[in-house]
């Protein structure tokens, strides 16, 4: 059954992902990947999936694309609603049509995920010639208008270079390019800035910013920098160990966090006043193996708050406030110690 | 940790890979069948006096006679034993075999190490080994074998001829290769240098690569010798091989090709279990891709 | 790019003087006078000396090798001592088969490996990916004369589709010249694709797990257009490389062939000249087909920008 509490709602949502569950199963092992992934994604919003490595982030979008690999990930139960389409019970030809045309995806290293033996220009049109009956001459000057439109210098020289002769922002932008060269709903930005220079990020997450607006699309941006989130989204969605632990809008988050892991994640940022570095902290113990299904809490171990309630059965996420969901027990309290943090005041 | 401690858990490393190889050889069941086959191979060879009769005793009477009670094959086009002769046959092709795969090592893994440590030294043995490539080496081989007086060692250091330059040209990318690694660098900046560098470090990481390239070797020297013998340029037709055999039988196939089937399969049957025991000894070590060839 | 083919060229030319000179000193320096066996048992000495001159072998060595590599240069390889005719024009006779033999044979293994390394690659670890590799271990272990006689015997011999041996020359129109040269040819392409369908495989799966793979999928591309057109293409450069290692393989190959198959190429020189102890035919067919071979590793070499961009001079 699906729960539709678990996560805030939004009015005629692009994407609408419900209580998604997904293991992966080796020979002799099962990985709990991820558990109860709720969020909805609306039209013209940027929200941002946020997490250490290896929370799921990845394998939630990839899930949702339908790229992970048929044999060892098995989906247990869940819904992703495109428009009210369920993904996941979409057939791999029906998302060969959805890929690249409704849904855009662009990755962490551009240097890499482009194919260095083909030019900008086919990869471009390509993509534009599976999805829309158009002449390749078509389809080279819709490259060549996506091209302007992601700011390339001199675009019309750039169609016949290779990715190697592109530098890396480039080529970051080249991937958005190819990414909204049919116009889709939604684009899904995986870690599109950890790979590039400072300055590059910032001019690529303006790019994606504008785009949005120009183009009316929809981004989920997926990030482990919070400095990323701050810039851009709209909403952000916290990840641990597989859950969103919690999610809500994003000054909001920054402003009056109320989840163990959140809090310690805030804490964790440098400040941006130097005599702050006191206060710098890391959050103590490493992240759960996820080879049982944990009932409880899962940042509970480590979390600063915590209590023997935190292990008993995890409640369901509740609503601090208007779009604010968090799955933690002691949420007030996190509020309460956060409240006096500079750190998070001026990040806020 | 210092560099000691790192070089020793990267010694450990190997020991680990190695044995873990031996658990994975000797978990599969077609690797335990391979190594049985081969076993067989070799006991066959070692024991071919209890096994057959006289491989070269003519009998011109009983030229081309069916199977029968004293020669269970029947007999060739001189009245010999084809079964004894198929049995004595796995002596040529096993010590041939294995003599080329351990000379094309003692001699690659030497010249490759060199051709690793000096750059002058290197830059000259490369060019050496080019050369060498560029020579068709079944046609090395065959002109060689053709050219010298015939006998078994001939047969051998012509194919090991072609054979070195291969290992040469593998051992040396290792050794490039784990030149690169930082605990090599950083025993060579410590003033580790000469034989302990290689003893410790690069001669170890060499052996995987090394054994499964020798595998390789062993089982192409093994169809070259045939080849050889084929063409009538190995040794002298009295010693019994199985490409000799095939090359006698040549003239009788159409109507006893069972006397080309006989040597035929055992000779297919000896290279492709060496094969698989290399596939799987590569598998089982490294990925890396090897340079290998045969006919 | 021109700077780059130069290179690649000047590369070339110290690897074929090695090679010459590995070529000359294996003749000159195996036992046995060449002009004593060549004047025959009944010959007397003044003759012996007259061919030992006429063949410059009563010069030094070094002179020997000079003479020789001189005239080689002019395409000038000598004379038969057995056939007293020119090697060039004995290798100019005999091209043909082996031409169409290895052209035929190149086609045919790349029309059978590659697609099954893509296959393999494709559905690697499933069962067809085994059947294909166990093929090519056993087309690595099956050596090519085995082959032949196989095929011969059950497509020649038994079904009589294609002659036994022989080889009927381009004159007689090319459909009998392929008819005469299938058997062959397929016996040598089974062992050559053998090698190619595994490194393919290799490659494919190094390019299937980059991640421009997974950027093509996400970009809605069909199977076949993965496969091919992305990382085909990529993995181009393995495959082409080891299709030239493959051609040393092939020529030997060739001239065990051509023995079995009775075809008058320069394989079947390479052996005759071999057991006549022909010696400046022996010289000048190695030194002719490792030319061949440079040259196409050449060709190769240059041919890496075709598939990959970021090789430039």
């Amino acid at each position: 059954m699906i729960d539709m509490t678990s996560h805030p709602p939004v009015a005629d949502p692009v994407l609408d992902v419900n209580n998604l569950s997904l293991e992966f199963a080796d020979r002799d092992k099962v990985t709990y990947a991820l558990d109860a992934v709720s969020f909805s994604v609306g039209e013209g919003e940027i929200v941002s999936l946020v997490g250490e490595s290896g929370c799921g982030k990845s394998v939630t979008a990839m899930t949702i694309m339908g790229l992970l690999p048929k044999h060892g990930a098995r989906v247990t139960s869940g819904s992703a609603l495109l428009r009210g389409r369920d993904l996941l019970q979409t057939s791999e030809r029906e998302m060969r049509r959805i890929r690249g045309d409704r849904i855009g995806m662009i990755f962490q290293d551009p240097m890499t995920s482009l194919n260095p033996v083909h030019t900008v220009g086919m990869q471009i049109s390509e993509t534009i010639r599976k999805h829309r009956r158009v002449s390749r001459g078509a389809a080279e000057k819709r490259a060549l208008e996506m091209l302007d439109l992601v700011r390339i210098p001199d675009a019309a020289s750039r169609l016949g270079a290779y990715p190697h002769e592109l530098s890396g922002g480039m080529r970051q932008r080249v991937m958005i390019a190819m990414a909204l060269a049919c116009d889709p709903e939604l684009l899904i930005a995986d870690e599109p800035t950890t790979a590039l220079d400072v300055t590059v990020q910032a001019q690529v997450l303006d790019l994606i910013a504008d785009l949005r607006r120009d183009i009316g699309m929809s981004v989920i941006l997926i990030t482990h920098d919070l400095g990323v989130v701050a810039g851009v989204a709209d909403r952000m969605m916290v990840m641990y160990a597989g859950r969103i632990v919690e999610q809500g809008p994003t000054e909001k988050l920054f402003a009056d966090p109320a989840h163990g892991y959140t809090a310690g994640l805030m804490r964790s940022l440098p400040g941006v006043n130097a005599r702050m570095r006191d206060e710098l902290r890391e959050i103590p113990g490493s992240v759960p193996r996820l080879d049982r299904k944990i009932e409880g809490c899962v940042f509970a171990p480590r979390c600063e708050f915590s209590s023997e309630v935190c292990l008993a059965p995890l409640p369901q996420a509740q609503e601090r406030a208007q779009g604010h969901w968090t799955r933690c027990i002691h949420a007030s309290a996190v509020c309460e110690a956060m409240s006096d943090n500079d750190i998070v005041r001026a990040w806020a | 940790m210092s560099v000691y401690d790192q070089v020793s858990a990267t010694r450990g490393r190997h020991d680990g890979r190695i044995s873990a190889a031996a658990g994975y050889l000797t978990a599969n069941p077609a690797t335990a069948i391979c190594f049985g086959v081969l076993l067989l191979f070799v006991l066959m060879a070692v024991f071919a006096p209890l096994i057959a009769g006289d491989p070269v005793k003519i009998d011109p009477a009983q030229r081309l006679t069916g199977p029968s009670a004293s020669a269970y094959w029947g007999r060739d086009h001189l009245g010999r034993d084809v079964f004894a002769r198929a049995v004595y046959g796995s002596r040529m092709s096993l010590l041939v075999g294995f003599s080329v795969a351990a000379i094309a090592t003692v001699f690659g893994v030497a010249i490759g190490i060199y051709a690793g440590m000096s750059r002058i030294g290197g830059a000259i043995a490369m060019r050496l080994v080019d050369a060498m490539m560029a020579i068709p080496a079944i046609l090395l081989a065959i002109a060689f074998a053709a050219l010298m007086d015939a006998g078994i060692l001939t047969v051998i250091i012509a194919i090991s001829i072609p054979e070195i330059p291969r290992m040469v040209r593998l051992v040396r990318s290792v050794v490039l290769g784990v030149r690169q690694q930082p605990y090599v660098a950083a025993a060579i900046s410590i003033g580790t240098g000469g034989l302990p560098l290689v003893w410790r470090h690069i001669l170890p990481n060499t052996l995987g690569p090394v054994l499964v390239q020798a595998t390789y070797a062993c089982a192409s020297a093994i169809i070259t010798s045939a080849v050889l013998s084929f063409l009538g340029v190995g040794t002298s037709p009295e010693v019994p091989s199985w490409g000799g055999m095939m090359a006698d039988a040549r003239s009788f196939f159409r109507i006893h090709p069972e006397l080309m089937v006989y040597p035929g399969v055992l000779l297919s049957l000896l290279v492709l279990v060496v094969n698989v025991l290399g596939d799987r000894l590569s598998d089982a070590l490294d990925p890396r891709k090897m340079v290998r060839g045969s006919v | 790019m021109l700077g780059y083919v130069l290179g690649r060229l000047l590369a070339a030319i110290p690897i074929f003087i090695l090679v010459a000179i590995f070529i000359f000193s294996l003749v000159h320096l195996t036992p046995g006078d060449p002009a004593v066996l060549l004047a025959g048992d009944n010959a007397n000495p003044q003759q012996v000396e007259k061919i030992r001159e006429r063949l410059h072998l009563d010069e030094p060595l070094i002179v020997q090798f000079g003479i020789w590599a001189g005239n080689a240069l002019q395409f000038d390889l000598g004379e038969s001592i057995y056939s007293n005719k020119p090697v060039t024009q004995l290798i100019a006779q005999r091209i043909e088969p082996t031409f169409v033999l290895a052209a035929v044979t190149l086609f045919l293994t790349v029309a059978i490996a590659v697609p099954l390394g893509v296959i393999a690659a494709w559905r690697a670890n499933g069962w067809i990916d085994r059947g294909i590799m166990a093929f090519a271990v056993l087309g690595f272990s099956v050596p090519v004369f085995v082959i032949a006689y196989l095929l011969v015997y059950f497509f020649a011999v038994s079904l009589r589709w294609f002659p036994v041996q022989g080889y009927k020359p381009l004159s007689n129109g090319l459909l009998t010249t392929l008819h005469s040269v299938t058997l062959p040819s397929i016996a040598l392409a089974l062992v050559f694709a053998a090698l190619i369908a595994r490194v393919t495989r290799a490659a494919m799966l190094e390019a299937l797990s980059e991640n421009f793979t997974r950027t093509a999928r996400a970009k809605g591309l069909g199977t076949f257009r993965i496969l091919v057109i992305h990382a085909l293409k990529s993995a181009g450069i393995p495959v082409i490389t080891v299709i030239g290692i493959g051609f040393a393989t092939l020529v030997g190959g060739v001239v065990v062939t051509e023995s079995v198959f009775n075809i008058p190429g320069i394989g079947r020189l390479t052996v005759d000249a071999i057991t006549r102890r022909d010696y400046p035919v022996v010289q000048g067919v190695i030194l002719f087909f490792s030319a061949l071979l440079i040259l196409i590793n050449l060709l190769i070499d240059l041919s890496y920008a075709l598939f990959d961009p970021r090789v430039k001079g």
